[in-house]
């Protein structure tokens, strides 16, 4: 199953729900489209919950750089929440956990955006 | 030893093939749930770097790949048809500039995920990635 990612506010913050895989091919595709989509719009406050991701491949984590590095520009925040153990062992082994803020509990990651 | 090989397109689709003919074979030796998913990891990144920056799709050109047990192991073979390339070429994806880049993780990942990694030219062309891992060890 590629992934599927639908989004609802929380204050002013967008959360994106993501659930599946998020691999090159559509997955990533989808996931880069969403985040551009959001970010021109106007939203700069974007926390991403990887809960429910069953698998990231290093093109799935070339979107979230991507993602982050686009919100950024854009004057905005781009956190993450809710990794697995191998999302996060993936974070830890490309040393990315420097550059994304990362929460395991959702009302602690939507405070961190004021 | 018990050897499969198998000579695929340059597809994503392809992909996925070879990653569940490799942790079929994986599984039949006793590899458990965590070394399964690394070895995944593993496969799919090599056959997409073949697929992709090798072969570049190319239709004529065609994905290698030799998958064999031992009782103690597990040896994969992923050659393409390319151009090859030089490892010394591939920026280092944990240095601070390069961490914002959006690629090039791919081999940072095989390296992480199996015990014994090496990439060399192949012959006459393209690049062979040969990965080993250790049932003794990933237990």
């Amino acid at each position: 199953m590629s992934v599927k990612l639908t989004t609802r506010q929380v204050g002013d913050v967008t959360v994106i729900d993501a659930t599946g895989r998020i691999t090159l091919g559509e997955g990533a595709s989808t996931f880069r489209d969403m985040i551009r989509d959001l970010a021109t719009k106007g939203n700069k406050k974007l926390l991403v919950n990887l809960g429910d991701v069953s698998y990231i491949d290093s093109s799935g984590i070339g979107e979230m750089v991507s993602g982050f590095t686009t919100v950024t520009n854009h004057g905005g925040q781009l956190k993450l929440l809710s990794l697995s153990k191998r999302v996060k062992d993936l974070l830890q082994i490309t040393k990315l956990y420097t550059v994304f803020e990362v929460f395991d509990d959702e009302a602690s990651a939507v405070r961190s955006f004021a | 030893m018990a050897e499969r090989r198998m000579l695929l397109d340059s597809t994503l689709d392809s992909v996925e093939v070879a990653e569940k003919a490799v942790l079929q074979a994986a599984e039949d030796i006793g590899f458990g749930e965590d070394e399964l998913h690394q070895l995944g990891m593993a496969v799919r990144e090599s056959m997409v770097n073949a697929v992709v920056h090798g072969n570049r799709y190319n239709a004529r050109k065609k994905v290698h790949v030799s998958i064999a047990q031992a009782p103690d192991r597990l040896t994969i073979v992923i050659a393409d048809e390319g151009d090859g390339f030089e490892l010394t070429d591939i920026p280092d994806p944990l240095a601070d500039e390069n961490l914002l880049r959006q690629s090039g993780r791919g081999l940072l990942l095989m390296r992480a995920f199996v015990d014994e990694f090496q990439v060399r030219r192949g012959e006459p062309t393209g690049t062979e990635v040969r990965m080993v891992k250790y049932l003794a060890k990933a237990s």
